[in-house]
């Protein structure tokens, strides 16, 4: 028997994907995903072009049907009504580029038939200036008022600070971790690892199926990769690339992902590269090449 | 050689879009040029190519046959397959016969694009295409790699590729210097500068810019002064002036080369308000 104010502890389940397949004739596009985006939460959705993040995002949206499998917006396969309560950011922005920022405003506001919100501080200098002229930061900044004026449930974002510089990033991140501690939910699709920082829990897709979940420290995993400090990284980058490591540059220095600490010693001193060798944590990155590189070869 | 651009100004109409920014460019090496939209990037690269006009300042690069220079919007032709636009590039730069042929192939095959050779450029995806632009920019073997944005848009494994393109130039002698947005990238070069506004926010190698910060970044949930205070997932990072001025009860963590940026910019952005 349910215990009264029980359902209250369970996280409440917004978006949802219960082993969705999307088919294109002989392709398939989205392979057996499970997922569920809960109240209050960042997800991001991370994965190589072509992965199948955007034909997930459509099917998530309702915009395109499922093969196989059910997905569920608030409860109910995702319809208009459903549609209403969520907030989409495109990574085109979805703005009229020939329309001004209290313009774009006002037709998204009518569109959701709510008030047309207030100018924060950085939008008012150029209420009246076309989207076409403003620099990338305020656009993202118009963008996220946009989809936030009818105060979604859910926020679907796709690469959201993509462009901008740092302190422009941080102040869009803001907004996000604010709407997600009022109960919003919020999915983010991104290739920016400094975005993938920001979220609580990461999807990493590759081929067409989910290959990993968890927050970023249970993707990475026991996961290593090699450092590789020399006073000569041209030398011992050119040594390990000849011998197929996936070795990358990293500032002085060279990496070599998901690699042996003694072969990579071995191959630097049969090239007579003189170098300290030590094994560190990867990066999510590195993570993502080695699991995108295993799901190819299956 | 060492090219270099010193103190460049450059104005366009009433905007200043570059300010007194140097920057250095070993051969063999990678040099980063990091910032948002709108940082001067794209205009202090010109520079280097000959595309932009100095108000103030020199520059000391080779001469244009011995650039190789992807600016950020295409680089190639889309109604070009990937080999035509390969040998039409040679072409220019006078190879031809043999010689095209096997440094195209060669180059073709590091980008792992040689399955794609008769593919129409507008056909390819946005991590190829960057891919295409690089080696067309490489084909001339150039002393000096100029590369704008070339991993803006494209996806982590597509990005793992061209860094290895990239480090494979400068491992072979080129001095690169490439734009882009992301700081993890700025981190992966051999030194970066960073820019905001047309101004230098900080330059050197990583350790350079890490150690020349005078402030110190706390972790905290509830920041004390949230105007100098931004997200870094569900906690916050705080800016303090110096150490002393840390609360008692708050601990000073190593700052990244994030920390450090976003502190600078909003350093940057204090000052002018003070001053207008």
């Amino acid at each position: 028997m349910t215990q009264p104010g029980a359902s209250e502890d369970r996280p409440r389940v917004l978006l949802a994907a219960n082993r969705v397949s999307r088919k294109f004739g002989a392709f398939t596009a989205v392979d057996d995903v499970t997922l569920r985006v809960e109240a209050g939460e960042v997800v991001g959705l991370l994965g190589a072009n072509g992965a199948g993040k955007t034909t997930l995002i459509r099917m998530l949206l309702g915009l395109l049907a499922t093969s196989e499998g059910e997905v569920e917006l608030f409860g109910s396969s995702p319809d208009r009504e459903g549609r209403r309560r969520l907030g989409y950011t495109p990574q085109g922005l979805g703005l009229y580029r020939d329309l001004t920022v209290r313009e774009n405003l006002a037709f998204s506001a009518q569109a959701y038939e709510v008030a047309v919100p207030e100018l924060p501080e950085a939008l008012r200098p150029v209420a009246d200036r076309l989207i076409a002229e403003l620099p990338l930061g305020l656009q993202r900044q118009l963008a996220f008022l946009s989809a936030l004026a009818h105060s979604p449930e859910v926020l679907v974002m796709d690469e959201p600070t993509s462009g901008v510089d740092a302190l422009a990033r941080a102040a869009l991140w803001d907004t996000i971790h604010e709407q997600a501690e009022k109960g919003v939910g919020v999915l983010v699709s991104t290739h920016n690892m400094a975005e993938a920082e920001q979220c609580d829990r990461l999807l990493l897709m590759s081929r067409a199926r989910l290959v990993a979940q968890g927050s970023q420290a249970d993707i990475i995993g026991s996961t290593t990769a090699v450092s590789v400090r020399t006073n000569d990284w041209a030398r011992a980058f050119a040594v390990l690339n000849e011998a197929g490591q996936p070795v990358m540059l990293a500032g002085r220095d060279v990496r070599v992902a998901d690699a042996d600490p003694e072969q990579v010693r071995r191959v630097l001193s049969d090239g007579r590269v003189r170098a300290d060798v030590s094994g560190i944590p990867a990066t999510i990155e590195e993570r993502m090449m080695v699991l995108s590189r295993a799901s190819e070869e299956l | 050689m060492t090219y270099t651009v010193r103190s460049a100004t450059v104005r366009f109409g009433d905007t200043l879009a570059l300010q007194d920014v140097s920057l250095q460019i070993e051969p063999g090496s990678v040099v980063a040029v990091v910032g948002g939209d709108g940082a001067g990037k794209t205009t202090l690269l010109r520079t280097l190519v000959g595309e932009v006009q100095l108000e103030h300042g020199q520059v000391n690069a080779p001469p244009p046959w011995e650039i190789g220079y992807m600016p950020a919007t295409a680089g190639s032709w889309a109604s070009l397959t990937v080999e035509q636009n390969m040998d039409f590039v040679g072409g220019i730069y006078g190879l031809s016969g043999s010689a095209l042929a096997s440094r195209r192939d060669e180059l073709l095959e590091r980008a792992s694009l040689e399955q794609t050779a008769d593919r129409l450029a507008s056909q390819l995806s946005g991590g190829m295409r960057r891919k295409l632009g690089f080696a067309m920019a490489m084909l001339h073997e150039p002393a000096l790699l100029v590369l704008d944005e070339p991993s803006t848009g494209i996806d982590p494994v597509s990005r793992v590729d061209l860094w290895r393109l990239v480090s494979e130039a400068a491992a072979a002698g080129a001095a690169v210097v490439m734009s882009t947005t992301y700081l993890d990238e700025a981190e992966r070069a051999g030194s970066l500068l960073a820019l905001d506004g047309g101004q230098t926010l900080a330059k050197g190698t990583l350790g350079d810019v890490l150690g020349a910060f005078g402030g110190a970044i706390t972790a905290t949930a509830t920041p004390r002064r949230r105007e100098w205070a931004w997200r870094r997932g569900r906690a916050y990072h705080e800016y303090w002036p110096t150490l002393a001025d840390l609360p008692l009860d708050a601990c000073a963590l190593t700052p990244d080369l994030e920390d450090v940026v976003v502190t600078l910019s909003m350093l940057k952005r204090h000052d002018k308000e003070l001053a207008s």
